[in-house]
């Protein structure tokens, strides 16, 4: 059977991809960055994920206003990295796994969530610079991919509360596929931002590090945050951790933290980073850090 | 549930933050040929048509005389005021080569060197920018006078 072993989640600052991209990530304005997801680019080596369901928003790259839709899943062999204005990122392919997909949208429908079916696309910055960041720059991309975008551009959104139990739809339609794969689930975007307005520039570090802690452990309290919180507090970007919510959702009742990396400042926002088990007894291999090491970093 | 479930009052709370301006349905049908003419750039050959003449390639998008011009001016607020949408009018920055803070830091009636000094910093903090409602009662709206 198929079982969620891990959630990841991330910021997708488009800097990040230029700096990889680059080579600047040695840099001294890179380097802090780049540091805490050193811990994790070990650990993926060593995890080798079969398949990530990625959860990101399209930044008016697939999308335009044309087409807007509140949650898209792509069923797709292939994605290619987007022109997002600056010519398509020097990045791998992104291979999909529609089996898996396929399986996960039905079983979402059957649930009750009215998902966007999605089978040619381009992938912009919101998914290649999360893989940049937790895989480095390898010649393809060591896993399958399959891209879960939410819309969190035009409002409104959809609610942290939707987005949670979205991922627990997730977790039961992946824990029903018949073959043995190794899933992780990434939430990315946020954490405090805001790119537009004389508001521009504003970060909440206080508000992010509390938003960190209540994705670990079993307090669901998170999923009743309202949108005009995150606006207020975060600034207008910030409303992108809903997505978060999509892989806290999909690892059940009790999560451990296994690494956290919290940084000021990384072009307009904070970056943010966590990794994840999920914690609910089922005997899942707990490779990773313990507690006690990681308060020791 | 996890907010109003009135739309009406849904909306009507994002009129309080100060210095922002929400991508709500309103802005969104509002700037939509503004929006798309922008998703154009996306393609090499028509950043090169724009780039060789702004007001010629304009034509044929049915923008408003107050788009087009705040467009050659490169002027992001109005933009936003007339229903722009940041990631949208990040085709338009991409295409002059500017970085997302470069574009982000002409909104704020900041230089690019003090705003980056105020991101190096921790960034613009929260207090007093909540909401224009509280800063009214406290006597003070910072970011409503620009």
């Amino acid at each position: 059977m198929a079982r969620i072993t891990a959630g990841v989640a991330s910021s997708h600052v488009p800097l990040l991809g230029v700096a990889s991209d680059q080579g600047k990530d040695e840099d001294s304005y890179f380097r802090p960055i780049f540091a805490g997801y050193d811990w994790t680019r070990a650990w993926e080596a060593a995890e080798k994920p079969d398949v990530v369901i990625l959860v990101y928003n399209d930044h008016a790259s697939a999308f335009d206003m044309k087409i807007i839709p509140t949650f898209a899943i792509g069923c797709g062999e292939q994605y290619k990295p987007a022109d997002e204005g600056w010519g398509p990122r020097q990045v791998p392919d992104v291979e999909g796994h529609p089996d898996l997909a396929w399986h996960i949208a039905q079983s979402l429908i059957l649930d009750e969530f009215d998902m966007t079916i999605i089978n040619e696309m381009d992938v912009d910055h919101g998914l290649t610079v999360p893989l940049s960041m937790m895989f480095g720059k390898p010649d393809t991309w060591p896993c399958k991919v399959i891209p879960l975008a939410v819309n969190v551009v035009t409002y409104p959104p959809p609610s942290g509360n939707r987005c949670w139990a979205l991922g627990e739809a997730i977790r039961k339609a992946v824990e029903s596929f018949p073959e043995d794969l190794n899933v992780q689930v990434w939430g990315t975007g946020g954490m405090s931002h805001q790119l537009q307005g004389p508001r521009a520039g504003l970060i909440n570090q206080e508000w992010d590090n509390r938003f960190l802690d209540g994705l670990i452990g079993s307090s669901d309290a998170l999923r009743r945050i309202p949108h005009l919180e995150y606006l207020r507090e975060t600034g207008s970007e910030g409303i992108e951790m809903v997505m978060w919510l999509v892989m806290r959702g999909a690892m059940g009742t009790n999560t451990r933290m296994l690494h956290r990396h919290y940084h000021v400042p990384c072009s307009n926002t904070a970056i943010g980073h966590l990794v994840l088990r999920p914690d609910n007894g089922e005997g899942l291999d707990m490779t990773g850090s313990e507690p006690a090491a990681i308060a020791a970093e | 549930m996890t907010g109003p479930t009135n739309i009406h009052e849904y909306l009507a709370a994002f009129d309080d933050i100060p210095g922002t301006r929400v991508f709500t349905a309103k802005r969104a049908r509002q700037g939509y040929q503004l929006n798309q003419f922008a998703m154009s750039l996306m393609k090499a050959e028509n950043r090169a048509r724009f780039k060789a003449d702004e007001r010629a390639y304009l034509v044929d998008w049915n923008l408003t005389d107050e788009q087009r011009e705040a467009l050659l001016a490169r002027d992001y607020n109005r933009l936003l005021d007339l229903g722009g949408n940041v990631y949208f009018l990040a085709k338009v920055f991409s295409t002059d080569g500017q970085s997302f803070a470069q574009a982000v830091s002409t909104m704020t009636g900041m230089s690019f060197e003090d705003y980056t000094a105020m991101m190096v910093g921790g960034g613009r903090s929260p207090e007093g920018q909540r909401s224009i409602k509280a800063n009214g009662a406290a006597g003070a709206d910072p970011l409503e006078s620009n």
